[in-house]
This record gives C-alpha cells, sequence and structure tokens, in this order.
C-alpha cells in the first residue's frame, strides 16, 4: 500500500464523527418523487412518459439528449402526476417528472442480471453503463458512459477509484467502502475491462482505516489493483490532485484526465456499475449523508433519487434548532438551497444543515496580502491577485493569472483571514473570460 | 418551518477560524520576549518609548478612520504591532516626542496615505525610522545609544560602529554571549538576538510566516559576511554579524510584512536574497555601520515587480508525462 499527496490543500475540521460509523440504513420510501431531466453535466434530458401514464420501478422516463448526458429512471412505481418545471437544487426551475408511488416498487420488466463480467464484451460494459443512467456520484455527476468511450488517440492506462472523500461532514463512500467492499472492486473491474486497461488504483484518506481494510481484503492478492492510502488534505479527492498522487502525472492545463492518461471515478460510481451488470437496477437511489449540527439524528440513507429533502431531514428527526444554511453536498464545494423542497438527485452526496451561527457570512476586510491562499492553492495560482483582477473588472489580467485553471475547491477563500471572496471572484473572471472566448469564436 | 430562513450562499461555506486580529496578535506575542528584554536592559526608558509608540499609532489610525468616515479597524492589532516596531527601532536615549512623531508618521503617511491595511508598499514602521533618521540624526543615532550595563546618560557605540572602526570610535567589542543575549547597545528591541529568535520560531510554528524569507535573508548575511571578513577573504566573523544590530529584528518581524513584501514562493527567496546582499554591502563597504532597514525598505519597492515576474508554475502547465 502506498502512501501518497499533492502540493498545497488545507486541513478543515472534519465533522465525519457524526455519521462515520453508522451503517447504510434504506429511507422510507417516498409517497411522490420529483425526478428533474437535468441531473447531470451535459445536456438535459426529454421526458418520454406524460401526465397520466403509469410507470414501473426502473423504467426509463428521460432520454438523454447529445453525447453528454445520461437517461434518468424512474426511482418508484406509480403514476405520473406531472411534467413541469419544478425547483432544482441549482436554484432555478427545471423540467421534471413528478411520480405519485403507489407503494408497491413494481419491478420494470427490463431489469434482470446482465451475465458473468468475464463474458460482456467492453462495448456491452459501456451501453450497461450508459442505459443505467450512471454518473460521478461523487458530485460532479459526469455521464460515467462517456469517460469510458475516450477516443481512440488518448492512451489511457490508469483507472483510478475515487476513495478520498475529503469534504468535511460526508461519509457516504466511506460507508460503501466499509459495507459494499465487494462490489466497489467489482466496479473497477469492470471499468477496467470497458476501458481495456490493466492497472486499476483505489485511492483513500488515511482517516478511513476501515475502509482500507475492507477494500484490501475485498481486492484480495489481485495484483493489478493496488490501494492507496492518501493523506488526509482537502481536496486530495480532487480529480486532478488525486492523479498526481497516484501516477505523478500532471493533467495538462486546460486539458482532461484522459489526457494525462487516467480515468477516474467515484467508489459509489464503481458500485452503481456493479448493481447495473449484476442486478440490471439502473440509478435510482444513491447514498447520502445527512448531517450537521442542526440535524437530530444524522445518518447515512440510501434514497430513493427525487425524495424531497424534507423527508430525508424528517427521518432523521427533523431539525434540532433553526437552520441557518442546507447545503446540498459538502461544505467546501455544495451549494446553499433556500428551499426544503429539492429533490435529491444523482449528485446529492450529502445534505448538510449548519446552524445560524455558522451560516452567518462573514464581512470581507481588506487583503493583507499574507499569501496564505497561495500557499495552500493546489494548482499553484496567485488567488489574491486573480480576484483582485477579477473585482475591478479586469478580466483580461486575471486570465493571464490563470483564472481558468482554478478548479474552485475553495481552500484559498477557507483559509483567507481577511474572510475575501476569493471563490466567488474567481468564478466570475472565469465566466467573463469563457464568454469572450465564445464571443471571438 | 415556515419562517426559516435559509442563507444561500456561494461556498465554501466554512472557514479558517483565524483571522486578522489573530495574526496580528501573534505578532505581537512573539515581540514579548524581546519586549521584555528591551525593558531588562535599557529600563523604564524602554518602556515609556513603546507605550508612547503603541497609544499613538492606535490613536492616529482611530482618528484617521473616523475622520475618512472608515469602519475603525483597530482591534485588528495591527497598528499596535506597528507601533511596537516602531519603538523597538529607537535608542532608549530617544525623546518620547520622538516615537509620537515616529507613530504618527507610519500610520498617517506611510499606511493611511496609500490605502491602509494591505496597501502601503512600504513596512511602516521601517519607513518612520528612516524618516526620523534623516530629520533628527543626533537623536537616532550615536549620541542616543546607551551602553545598557552603564549609566543612563552614557552615550555609547554600537557592536557594529565598533566593528566598522568608524573614525572617533573606541570601545571593546562586547563578548558573543553578550550580543546574542542582548546587554549591548542597539535601538531597545533589536540586541537580543535571543529574544527575537524565540519570537520569530513562535510566528513560525503558528504559520504566520514562512521559513524563506528570515532564513535566506539571514543565510545570505552569514555567507556574505564570512567570504568578505575583514582580513581577507573567508576570515569575516560571521555570528558578529548575526547577532549585532537589526538583522534578527529586521528578517523576522519587518522583512516579512505582509504588504511590502512577495508573496510568491520564489519572489520571497529573491527578496530575501536581495535584503541579505545590500544589508551585507552596506555593513561591509558603505559609510554606515547598519544595513538592515535600508535593504528592507529598498526591496519593498521591488516586492511588485518581484511579485509579476516570479508567478508560480501552475500544475498542468508544462505536458507532465509528454
Amino acid at each position: 500500500m502506498k502512501q501518497a499527496t499533492f502540493h498545497g490543500g488545507i486541513h478543515p475540521s472534519y465533522f465525519k464523527e457524526f455519521t462515520s460509523h453508522k451503517k447504510l440504513i434504506q429511507s422510507n420510501p417516498p409517497s411522490q418523487v420529483i425526478l428533474p431531466m437535468q441531473q447531470h453535466i451535459g445536456a438535459p434530458c426529454e421526458p418520454i412518459v406524460k401526465k397520466g401514464d403509469v410507470v414501473k420501478l426502473g423504467q426509463k422516463i428521460g432520454e438523454p439528449k447529445g453525447f453528454v448526458s445520461a437517461p434518468i429512471h424512474a426511482s418508484v412505481s406509480g403514476k405520473v402526476v406531472a411534467v413541469e418545471p419544478r425547483l432544482h437544487p441549482d436554484g432555478r426551475k427545471v423540467l421534471s417528472v413528478v411520480i405519485e408511488s403507489d407503494g408497491l416498487d413494481t419491478l420494470h420488466e427490463d431489469i434482470k442480471p446482465q451475465g458473468n463480467l468475464e463474458s460482456l464484451s467492453p462495448e456491452k460494459i459501456r451501453d450497461i453503463v450508459g442505459e443505467a443512467g450512471v454518473v460521478g456520484l461523487g458530485g460532479a455527476t459526469f455521464p460515467t458512459k462517456v469517460k469510458l468511450s475516450p477516443p481512440p488517440e488518448k492512451k489511457i492506462d490508469a483507472v483510478i477509484l475515487n476513495g478520498a472523500e475529503c469534504e468535511p461532514y460526508l461519509t457516504a463512500d466511506h460507508r460503501i467502502m466499509v459495507e459494499r467492499a465487494e462490489d466497489v472492486v467489482y466496479g473497477l473491474k469492470a471499468l477496467l475491462k470497458a476501458l481495456d486497461v490493466q492497472k486499476g488504483y483505489i485511492g483513500i484518506e488515511d482517516n478511513k482505516l476501515d475502509a482500507i481494510e475492507a477494500v484490501k481484503k475485498a481486492v484480495g492478492n489481485d495484483a493489478n489493483i493496488e490501494i492507496y492510502s492518501l493523506h488526509t488534505k482537502y481536496p486530495q479527492g480532487a480529480e486532478k490532485q488525486l492523479i498526481y498522487a497516484v501516477t505523478g502525472r500532471e493533467v495538462p492545463s486546460g486539458g482532461l484526465p484522459m489526457d494525462a492518461g487516467a480515468v477516474v471515478q467515484n467508489v459509489g460510481t464503481a458500485v452503481a456499475i456493479a448493481d447495473a451488470i449484476k442486478i440490471g437496477m439502473p440509478l435510482v437511489e444513491r447514498v447520502v449523508t445527512v448531517t450537521g449540527s442542526v440535524i437530530k439524528e444524522p445518518q447515512n440513507l440510501l434514497v430513493r433519487l427525487g425524495t424531497p429533502f424534507k423527508e430525508i431531514i424528517d427521518q432523521c428527526g427533523g431539525f434540532a434548532k433553526n437552520p441557518g444554511k442546507l447545503i446540498m453536498g459538502g461544505p467546501m464545494m455544495g451549494m446553499a438551497q433556500f428551499s426544503i423542497e429539492v429533490p435529491v438527485l444523482k449528485g446529492t452526496s450529502g445534505i448538510l444543515a449548519l446552524d445560524e451561527e455558522e451560516a452567518n457570512v462573514p464581512d470581507p476586510t481588506p487583503c493583507i496580502r499574507c499569501g496564505k491562499c497561495v500557499n495552500v492553492c493546489p494548482i499553484n495560482l496567485l488567488p489574491l491577485y486573480i480576484s483582485a483582477y477579477s473585482l475591478n473588472d479586469a478580466f483580461d489580467k486575471a486570465e493571464e493569472y490563470h483564472a481558468l485553471d482554478c478548479i474552485e475547491c475553495g481552500s484559498c477563500s477557507f483559509i483567507c483571514p481577511s474572510r475575501r471572496p476569493l471563490v466567488p471572484s474567481i468564478r466570475v473572471a472565469k465566466r467573463e473570460i469563457l464568454a469572450k472566448k465564445r464571443k471571438a469564436k | 418551518m415556515s419562517d426559516m430562513f435559509l442563507t444561500a450562499s456561494s461556498s465554501p461555506h466554512v472557514r479558517s477560524k483565524e483571522d486578522v486580529s489573530i495574526i496580528m496578535r501573534d505578532v505581537v506575542i512573539a515581540l514579548l520576549p524581546a519586549f521584555i528584554c528591551s525593558i531588562y536592559f535599557f529600563g523604564m526608558k524602554a518602556l515609556t518609548l513603546t507605550l508612547v509608540a503603541v497609544l499613538v499609532a492606535v490613536g492616529t489610525e482611530a482618528l484617521i478612520q473616523k475622520l475618512m468616515k472608515k469602519p475603525i479597524t483597530i482591534n485588528d492589532w495591527s497598528a499596535v504591532v506597528t507601533g511596537v516596531l516602531l519603538a523597538f527601532n529607537l535608542p532608549a536615549g530617544a525623546p518620547w516626542w520622538i516615537a509620537l512623531i515616529g507613530s504618527v508618521f507610519a500610520i498617517a503617511i506611510v499606511k493611511h496615505a496609500f490605502g491602509g491595511i494591505g496597501q502601503n508598499f512600504m513596512n511602516p514602521a521601517l519607513a518612520a525610522r528612516a524618516f526620523l533618521l534623516a530629520s533628527w540624526p543626533t537623536r537616532m543615532t550615536a549620541a542616543a545609544f546607551t551602553w545598557p550595563g552603564g549609566a543612563d546618560a552614557v552615550a555609547t557605540a554600537t557592536p557594529l560602529e565598533l566593528l566598522k572602526g568608524a573614525e572617533g570610535v573606541v570601545g571593546e567589542l562586547p563578548s558573543i554571549a553578550s550580543l546574542f543575549m542582548g546587554n549591548v547597545a542597539g535601538t531597545i528591541g533589536e540586541t537580543s538576538a535571543l529574544a527575537l529568535i524565540i519570537g520569530g520560531a513562535y510566528l513560525l510554528y503558528r504559520k504566520v510566516i514562512t521559513w524563506r524569507i528570515p532564513t535566506i535573508y539571514i543565510g545570505t548575511v552569514a555567507v556574505l559576511t564570512f567570504i568578505f571578513g575583514q582580513d581577507g577573504l573567508f576570515t569575516g566573523n560571521v555570528l558578529y554579524h548575526l547577532f549585532a544590530g537589526g538583522l534578527m529584528l529586521g528578517a523576522f518581524y519587518m522583512a516579512t510584512d505582509y504588504s511590502s513584501s512577495p508573496v510568491t514562493p520564489r519572489g520571497q527567496i529573491i527578496y530575501a536574497l536581495g535584503c541579505g546582499i545590500i544589508t551585507s554591502a552596506i555593513r561591509l563597504w558603505g559609510g554606515y555601520p547598519e544595513g538592515v532597514s535600508y535593504s528592507i525598505l529598498l526591496m519593498n519597492v521591488a516586492a511588485p515587480l518581484i511579485d509579476k515576474y516570479t508567478m508560480p508554475k501552475i500544475y498542468g502547465e508544462v505536458k507532465a508525462n509528454a
């Protein structure tokens, strides 16, 4: 087992003890699910059911539009009661299919085991993964099939499973590795076969010793799979940082992991792939860590996609006190919500509720040029300068300072003693620079 | 639940507890050992000068911010740091009004005229020292230095003046041990290398400063003063140069001033090298015994340029697996 890390990063308080030892629990079946047709990076799906239709569990209800997309399936059996725009966790209203559950969970007839991994061809595995609507479950929701279809000129020689889970509070991947280690390894083997790659790696932060043990046991003496114990440091689970820690390679600026010969998948994604092959079940549920100081009984729940946050929170005992902030995902990169009616999506790794004091957004004071943002930036950027240029509308200068390479991990904002809005201002710069580039074309 | 108000701000949603006031308070804590030594060696004069400098610095900051209708930020401790550092740069024989004028100049002109905290392009305490030195030379140099062991009024030469053998300066060089402990003539905060190193170690431990500027600055002075010794090449009295004068104070507390030093790792190295080279050059060949203040001020001016040309190589900038 190898020990690896990357340059920069921070050590936030982890708060994982709320849930790290809590077993995965199946959440109560929802009475109604809201399934937005946009649950992945890329083109939204088109609904292929209409109001009044009766659907079965696992039935495809959203057809992908375009190459970078992934189908969406019914997470309960029942009746479609609405196909209309509904509030989405990203803050917009998005066309959604709303299904009233009949409580029976009648399986769709297409759902059956897909056969032995040995007997499946790489193409078949890619198709199964694509048809099952599998996307990156770490939160970024990139359609998995696209990652499994690199252009022929890109030589992939490493598949890396991401079990770092470096976001504070979140323990979904941790529990998956402990409780479903066999399927994690099975999923990795399927990925290796689909990509025709020999070497697989699993990177796990060293604060999850039980997960490392469980996965090690599941790997057994397979010489082609190597486990990396990663230094516990945020953002160890960022794709580029993980690739560097494991292979020592850097993804070229502006490039993709495949430009460094690597494909990275989250451990939860590997389990979803295992389910799609072994049972034939498309992605209709996921593990969600429900946690934070105001959640009465924090849990790791197996949740049907489309379940409103409110129902999930109620199952965890509700709020112990008034929440100040509700976040989908982790505290470093998650998205703040203004409604608890939004549904769980494929990318909902966590529901985090912070109290009013924790939610307080501090007022920024002038930059004192302490350089702490420079020291922690995993990309070696100079966040203080990019931010200052962005705030002065000097986007050309921001681009000169490599604004586009920012991975928005938030380390600089976290460490800034002047509480400056570094990441938000860099995001603005990125948007402006990209808009200008599109215009120029 | 209906009265629930959820903040929907941009990520990240958690932040480090450390803020500007904690950093500045750490600097004040780091300066305490040297402060205690200054009182031990120079008596009440050191205490008075420091108190005057700090109170005036804080008062000036509050007054300016009030007049300019800006939020008053004296509780960020930065004015306290400037006040202490200014006092540390005064000889024990300096009158109290020197501390007062110096503090007003440091805060009003060097800090706030350029936009306040983070905007000053020179270290305020050092710029004020240079100003005082030019305006009241006799009250800032030889005549005002006192020998800690002697009577209060006896003016004496500093170790660097003695080392330099300047005209009309007579006296025995103090022992290395005296230099290290601080029992020598000098400005009130610079004499005890030991106390300053303890404080510097605290700043490194607390990650207020990084090792680059102090280590390279001190290292450069050590190497250069050894090479260009008084009795030919490679005969220099290194320990003397390290422990005498304001090197420790400058390297740990003033060259590391955030606003006026580079933020890039390579930039900090170049900047510290520059400080070391200029300090050594002034000490060895200049007409003035001590080079720390001017070397830092000169490099302060170059800091923005250094930053500009030392942008770090970013992750992925060169195709690593090509």
